[in-house]
């Protein structure tokens, strides 16, 4: 027992390192996983309100871009709504109830250059955000909810090792899921698209309608480049994003209404 | 004492702040930010308790891993500064450090320079092998660690130099 006191006495110096370590060990290998980033993250009030601050000064730089990305986004929703009345006043629908739920919130922090990226932004569980909402820009996809607090949440962006997200070709509907190779935060890759696919460099790819995260057909980007992979069975698409993570300011948040009601029934099917 | 404790406290919530506000969100050349937090490992008073800075430099690590949403990196990275500090010293300042006489404020630039090339170097290489943590990108960690290092220790001896004390 002596002994066994004097060695952890002699070596407490190496002994606190080591639990130290492991536990920065421990942290970094659980936020590796899916979902599993609980403990230390910047969905905080502290971290949220450092942030805050520094966005109240830093969104002064960027007031004419985002101007006019606001101005071009309005342009397209007027769009929509002078084609669409004529079209939806005909139809006498039943339910009315929305399917998907919209809120806008700000970007206080975006990253784009680690391998797993995260936005914090300043809607929580007071403006009923929840895991696994998705989050999109004026111009397309940007990520989902990872975790929130009382005010703030933090997005898994799509530029993450982690995200997979089911998307396809707009005029094909061929479908592949979304992944980034830590390369460029202009670049994701869209894999496992069946060789039938008649693919053309320049061609959109949107949210497929698979996952209960996203409504279907959402922007993503284009078709840069692609090549067959090494089974030579699928390609791997090289997709030009049409939003400019670099600039990211306003985001808005999707909430799938029937969310909970897909997964109580996808649950049933697992009995 | 007491005034080296008020300094070090302010050290370290200047620099947590600078580090996530500033430093994190420069991307120069798309990726390379600085991680200039690591002032307050380079700087640590040299006599204090071992236990100490190893217990400062993990929460240091933990409050930036916190703003980044970085998981554990930054800490494991500190951490292994902070343990690992008194081989690079002895390195870069031989037999001043045997004797324990190093006073950071009236270094020569070259030894300065050197101690916090050094420093810096194996902390980055040490957060990049925890970020990516894929052995087959060696290359790229390599590459990260290089530039970011460079840039690293460019901001570091300017900051050190600006704030060093006056005899």
């Amino acid at each position: 027992m002596q002994q066994i006191l004097n060695f952890v006495i002699r070596n407490k110096t190496f002994l606190l390192f080591l639990l130290l370590f492991g536990l920065a060990l421990a942290l970094t290998i659980q936020s590796h996983s899916y979902h599993k980033s609980q403990f230390i993250n910047s969905a905080n009030s502290l971290t949220g309100g450092v942030y805050g601050t520094v966005n109240s000064v830093g969104q002064y730089f960027d007031l004419k871009e985002q101007n006019d990305l606001l101005i071009e986004e309005n342009e397209i929703l007027r769009k929509q709504v002078i084609n669409s009345t004529i079209a939806s006043s005909n139809i006498n629908s039943n339910y009315d109830d929305e399917r998907f739920a919209i809120l806008s919130a700000e970007v206080y922090k975006n990253s784009y250059s680690a391998s797993n990226n995260y936005l914090t932004i300043n809607r929580g569980k007071r403006d009923s955000v929840a895991q696994d909402y998705g989050v999109i820009s004026s111009k397309g996809i940007v990520g989902i909810i990872d975790n929130t607090s009382r005010k703030f949440s933090t997005v898994l962006s799509i530029l993450s090792k982690k995200s997979r997200i089911n998307a396809k070709l707009k005029t094909s509907d061929q479908s592949g899921s979304l992944t980034w190779n830590g390369d460029s935060p202009y670049y994701v890759q869209l894999e496992d698209v069946s060789k039938f696919a008649n693919l053309q460099v320049g061609d959109t790819i949107v949210t497929g309608g698979q996952s209960a995260i996203f409504p279907k057909g959402i922007n993503i980007g284009t078709v840069d480049s692609f090549e067959s992979d090494e089974s030579g069975d699928t390609y791997t698409i090289e997709v030009k994003l049409f939003n400019d993570f670099t600039t990211l300011q306003h985001v808005y948040i999707i909430k799938n209404n029937d969310l909970e009601e897909l997964i109580n029934l996808e649950a049933q099917n697992d009995d | 004492m007491t005034n080296g404790l008020v300094a070090n406290i302010i050290r370290f919530i200047a620099l947590l702040i600078i580090q996530v506000s500033i430093c994190s969100s420069i991307n120069f050349l798309g990726y390379i930010n600085p991680y200039i937090y690591i002032i307050f490992i380079i700087l640590f008073p040299i006599n204090a308790n071992r236990l100490l800075f190893l217990i400062c430099a993990f929460n240091l690590g933990l409050l930036v891993d916190m703003f980044l949403d970085s998981g554990g990196v930054h800490a494991g990275a500190s951490v292994f500064l902070a343990y690992a500090r008194p081989i690079f010293l002895k390195y870069t300042f031989g037999t001043l450090y045997d004797h324990q006489t190093i006073k950071f404020g009236n270094l020569g630039f070259g030894q300065l320079f050197g101690y916090i090339a050094l420093t810096a170097f194996f902390h980055h290489f040490i957060l990049f092998i925890l970020e990516i943590f894929n052995i087959y990108q060696i290359l790229l960690i390599l590459k990260k660690t290089l530039f970011t290092s460079i840039l690293t220790i460019i901001l570091s001896t300017i900051i050190i130099l600006l704030f060093r004390p006056r005899k």
